[in-house]
């Protein structure tokens, strides 16, 4: 009798992929995993990879200055101070890698405290906050990097700051949008019915039904602000040498460009195919979470 | 129309007052000021210093300054600069022009191409052509402008020799032929990111135009594919392109910056670095106003344009 009832009612093992339609729309898309393989390369080999190198990021070796790649001991070879390009590559993947993901992780923690506000609020508050994001998106993004760079004193923490303050208003766009239409959803009608507070609607009943294209923004957030950071930097506003960073590896690139362009190639191909990993990851995660933003 | 066109300028106006406020309190807010590399070089005493600031105005409260600056740019004023007390305004004339030969003349290169590679992707959509030209556009989207302009000086002007490495003309030629030489390479580069944006939208907007009643009628109707391509579709594609041109001032503007860096072109971008370098508050303020104008001229423009070229939105915006 109770036989029939040990039976497990449970279909045999599924894999992650049957079990979440996301996860396995995500894995169809080439390019995105393919672009997570990179991201996961390039953080080894900043984070791990110093431990196996030889040579350290900022030691001289005038004798070895502008060595040529794969001609000895430096791989990709040296700069004009004699310093190894390989090891310089990974230290600065640290900063630029930790640039993207600090400064994104900021951005999206105001640009969704912004957008929730706006979103649930709508009348007079809401109008204000989106106003002053509209007024924030009519600064050209460099413009506003470079104003605000020029002023403060560079360091890894303020460059962090900096790109999140230019950076934040995409998030609250997508936020407020989202709040704003799932606020006028049955289920958060009722949880109003039944007397909850505004913060337990905001966080607990709407937020997690906008997480889809939140992660969306903030993955190509990550790709903008790793940019950012190179384009600040390459302009001498970023982060300051002796620190290295990709974009101010090719500062000084320029001048060497016709005796030692690998000083340029080197950096510029790590920043583009993070940039061009973290744009695909995003695409694809688009894909797999939420077709509805798609056009 | 007339009463559309007041409401949009007034809402311009009224959030470039609001930008206003935010780009005076970021400059007079961070630390430092002005003159904070006359103290740190101690080139000048403390009465040097407290002349100067009280010279400038800058011993005021900051929101007492904004009034003072909002009050002259109400009547044309826009100050003069630190550095050599010529005009904002005259110094940003002198440097627009370059900017605007090198904004406009990459964006005519970026329709024209992307255009091409999204009319093509969407006539033979899911090809070998149409996947090579999305992964394309996401790395062109993803380059550092400055790199592919460094990309570009090795290949054209190091190893080939064909384009000069900078500059807008050789000094003592500025005939036409030798501008033009000089304009080839930073327009390409420019014109990198505006190509994958249009191409991308050039292929969604063919895409969706495609699929609509009047194409299947033109087709029905036996009128040949080439024509049915460039007089219908393409056509009512292009409508909503102009949006996008509109809204793609603000890109332009900071890719012109970088662009102008790597080039060596006398245009804005270089007179901000200058200004920012110097802590040039009147001229960086004047800029920052400028370029934000240019934004919100840009999203006026193409708004407008919309709705006077698709006769469907012009009844709705009354």
């Amino acid at each position: 009798m109770s036989t029939v009832q040990t039976v497990p009612l449970v279909p045999p093992r599924r894999t992650l992929a049957e079990r979440y339609p996301a996860l396995r729309r995500f894995l169809r898309h080439r390019a995105a995993l393919l672009g997570v393989g990179i991201v996961l390369f390039m953080t080894l080999l900043s984070f791990v990879g110093p431990l196996l190198m030889p040579f350290n990021a900022t030691d001289t070796d005038i004798r070895a200055r502008l060595a040529v790649p794969f001609g000895g001991p430096h791989v990709l070879g040296t700069d004009p101070l004699g310093r190894d390009v390989l090891a310089r590559l990974m230290y600065a993947g640290r900063i630029s890698l930790a640039v993207g993901f600090a400064a994104t992780a900021l951005s999206v923690v105001v640009g969704v405290l912004v957008g929730l506000v706006a979103g649930f609020y709508r009348g007079a508050i809401g109008a204000a906050l989106m106003r002053f994001v509209d007024a924030m998106l009519c600064f050209p993004t460099i413009f506003l990097l470079l104003a605000v760079a020029a002023l403060i004193e560079p360091s890894v923490t303020s460059i962090v700051l900096l790109i999140a303050l230019a950076s934040w208003m995409e998030v609250a766009r997508v936020v407020e949008g989202q709040i704003r239409s799932l606020r006028e959803r049955d289920f958060a009608l009722a949880a109003e019915s039944l007397g909850a507070s505004d913060s337990r609607i905001m966080f607990r009943e709407l937020l997690p039904n906008a997480v889809a294209p939140i992660v969306v923004a903030a993955t190509l957030n990550i790709a903008h602000a790793i940019l950012a950071e190179s384009y600040i930097s390459f302009l001498g506003f970023g982060i300051q040498p002796p620190t290295p960073s990709w974009g101010n590896m090719l500062e000084n690139a320029q001048s060497y460009l016709t005796n030692a362009p690998w000083l340029a190639i080197v950096p510029g191909l790590a920043i583009t195919l993070t940039v061009t990993s973290f744009n695909f990851i995003g695409d694809g995660l688009r894909d797999a979470l939420d077709a509805k933003l798609d056009r | 129309m007339a009463r559309y066109l007041l409401r949009r300028l007034l809402q311009s106006l009224l959030l470039l007052a609001l930008v206003s406020v935010i780009a005076f309190a970021i400059l007079h807010l961070a630390p430092g000021g002005p003159l904070a590399q006359f103290v740190a070089t101690g080139d000048l005493g403390t009465e040097d210093i407290d002349r100067l600031m009280k010279q400038y105005g800058l011993d005021r409260p900051v929101p007492i300054q904004y009034l003072d600056w909002a009050g002259s740019i109400a009547t044309g004023d826009w100050g003069n600069s630190y550095r050599d007390q010529l005009p904002v305004l005259k110094k940003i004339g002198m440097h627009v022009g370059p900017t605007l030969e090198l904004m406009v003349s990459s964006t005519l290169l970026a329709m024209f191409i992307g255009g091409m590679i999204g009319i093509l992707g969407a006539v033979r959509r899911y090809s070998f052509f149409d996947h090579l030209a999305t992964i394309g556009a996401m790395v062109a989207l993803s380059i550092p402008t400055f790199w592919f302009g460094l990309a570009v000086i090795y290949v054209f002007s190091v190893n080939l020799g064909w384009l000069p490495a900078g500059n807008r003309e050789t000094i003592g030629d500025g005939s036409f032929i030798d501008r033009l030489q000089h304009l080839v390479a930073p327009c390409i580069v420019l014109a990198l990111v505006s190509t994958a944006v249009w191409s991308r939208y050039m292929r969604s907007s063919m895409l969706d135009v495609v699929n609509q009643d009047y194409i299947r009628t033109a087709k029905s109707k036996g009128v040949p594919a080439m024509q049915i391509l460039l007089r219908h579709a393409l056509r009512n594609a292009l409508l909503p392109m102009i949006t996008i041109t509109g809204l793609h001032v603000s890109t332009l503007l900071s890719g012109a910056l970088v662009t102008e860096t790597v080039f060596t072109w006398p245009g804005m971008g270089r007179l901000f670095l200058d200004s920012v370098s110097n802590r040039d508050y009147p001229v960086v303020m004047g800029m920052l106003m400028f370029t934000a104008c240019m934004v919100l001229l840009g999203s006026l423009v193409a708004d407008l344009l919309y709705s006077v070229a698709d006769p469907r939105i012009k009844g709705a915006s009354k």
